[in-house]
């Protein structure tokens, strides 16, 4: 019996080592650049166990007060979330090569999606502040757009894999290109939606409370206060109450999730 | 039961197709087809047999010549004009091709995009007789119990005959069919072409199918076209057709046909 030899890329696994080296390299060049001080941590530690002791000790009275600007940071992420879906999934469409076949079409709009998402959720917060002024309407319109970008990209790349044959069959019947995504594209990625939508959420719940450190509204704002009076007692109710909060919004999409497999 | 005065309803005219990568897919095809025909196209796998049937409803841009689908010209079809054409030539896949995800209704009503403004069809308002349509193709195949069911909760034949339903109620002109069978079992592989065949004789349609196996192109196919290394080397009538006919196809003797 002959078997074939393996050529000696496959025999010394060259791929694995050689990104493993590159990896390497990169930890230490980028250690270098950045002078990362592991002493300044241990030496200002003491700080960071004052900062815990006084958190260790949560001002409950101030826990009526987080109820409602908590509320407004899932309003903002619920309504946040499901605009920039409705404004994804048409862009998602455009921008999957399966769908379009035109790649100039695909190229230029990946392109305007590709600037969307760079542009970060903090510029844009403090952007809309100036635009819509201080509250929850900056952030709204902040975690919409921040939606959209990262929604698009999942949805196109989710497009992007489903079976093409139902599509080809939509063709052959004579429907036109919109026939064809109704009914072959949507349904089959219709379940992958769902979970990127309520992972969007999770995260925008998240985000929402950095946003209201720039004025957006929300938790965030609350947090803010506190941090800036020294009241580490009532950051600590905050920071629970956004734990709890993640949480639940965690457990429910993951038993939604589940369900929808 | 043909005849040759009548017009062809496929006519294929100088067709070659070289791919991007430069292999060449067939080479200057000729072939007419004409109305109530069963035309078995058979060859070895490579043979271009898909690639000739994808260019029959332009899945495939062809490189040369054209294809007339009833004097038509589908090749240089655009838009509207295209979708016409292709609502003309049902397709029955290999691998089924149905959203599998969806109930067995909603796919065989696809069967009917074709005559449906987008609007329409997305929000599932189809004619009544057009439902009656769907429900009367069902129980053809005999599925009309399942009409209701998610299609990936179906076997694999049921899937095919689910497809046939799907090509019954585009009431085409011609229905093709690439490799129909040939993930099937030889049982369920004789219910699809007898679900063909019925089309042909009972409804009139032209039928061109790709199968790989002898024994079911002798019995369905009313006429025999081979193919070799993208060219025809073979095309005769039924009855004309000898057993060593079809071992030369696949093996590369000699002919009695036209090409080599």
């Amino acid at each position: 019996m002959r078997i074939p030899k393996r050529t000696i890329a496959q025999r010394f696994h060259v791929r694995l080592v050689g990104s493993l080296l590159i990896l390497i390299g990169l930890l230490i060049v980028s250690n270098k650049f950045l002078r990362l001080d592991f002493n300044a941590l241990i030496q200002n530690f003491d700080q960071f166990l004052a900062l815990l002791k006084d958190m260790m000790h949560p001002d409950w009275k101030s826990a009526p007060f987080v109820v409602q600007p908590m509320m407004e940071t899932i309003q903002m992420a619920l309504i946040g979330t499901t605009v920039g879906t409705l404004l994804a999934i048409p862009a998602a469409v455009i921008a999957a090569r399966n769908v379009i076949t035109n790649k100039w079409i695909t190229g230029a709009v990946r392109i305007v999606f590709n600037i969307v998402r760079t542009l970060p959720d903090l510029l844009l917060a403090a952007l809309f502040v100036a635009i819509a002024g201080i509250g929850p309407y900056a952030g709204v319109l902040t975690l919409t757009i921040f939606s959209f970008g990262m929604i698009t990209k999942l949805f196109y790349e989710c497009i992007e894999t489903i079976d093409n044959g139902p599509l080809e069959a939509i063709l052959t019947t004579g429907g036109k290109r919109s026939a064809m995504v109704v009914f072959a594209v949507l349904p089959q990625v219709y379940s992958r939606f769902v979970s990127y939508i309520l992972y969007t959420f999770e995260i925008n719940v998240r985000a929402s409370t950095v946003l209201g450190y720039l004025g957006a509204g929300g938790i965030g704002q609350q947090l803010q206060t506190s941090l800036s009076e020294f009241r580490y007692d009532q950051t600590a109710v905050i920071i629970l109450a956004i734990l709890v909060v993640v949480l639940a919004i965690d457990g429910v999409s993951n038993f939604a999730r589940e369900r929808l497999q | 039961m043909t005849n040759p005065e009548l017009k062809p309803v496929i006519d294929v005219q100088h067709v070659s197709k070289v791919y991007d990568n430069g292999t060449s897919g067939l080479t200057d095809i000729n072939l007419q087809v004409r109305p109530g025909e069963f035309v078995v196209i058979v060859g070895l796998s490579g043979a271009g047999k898909s690639t000739l049937m994808r260019s029959l409803n332009r899945l495939h841009q062809v490189t040369e010549g054209r294809v007339l689908i009833d004097g038509q010209s589908i090749t240089e079809a655009k838009g509207r004009n295209l979708r016409q054409l292709r609502r003309e030539v049902a397709m029955i896949f290999q691998n089924f091709n149905l959203v599998k995800q969806s109930t067995v209704l909603r796919n065989v009503l696809a069967g009917r995009l074709g005559y449906y403004p987008t609007w329409r069809s997305s929000l599932g308002l189809f004619k009544d007789t057009d439902k009656q349509r769907a429900f009367k193709a069902l129980e053809r195949v005999n599925l009309l119990d399942k009409v209701y069911q998610r299609v990936d909760q179906l076997s694999g034949g049921q899937q095919q005959r689910v497809a046939v339903a799907r090509a019954f109620v585009q009431d085409p002109k011609i229905v093709l069919a690439d490799e129909p069978t040939a993930s099937l079992d030889p049982k369920t592989a004789h219910l699809i072409m007898n679900d063909l065949k019925s089309m042909n004789q009972d409804l009139g349609k032209t039928v061109v199918a790709n199968l790989h196996s002898v024994a079911l192109a002798k019995e369905y196919a009313t006429r025999i076209v081979g193919l070799r290394a993208g060219r025809i080397v073979y095309d005769e009538a039924i009855r004309d057709v000898t057993d060593t006919d079809l071992t030369d196809i696949y093996n590369g003797g000699s002919l009695t046909g036209d090409g080599q």
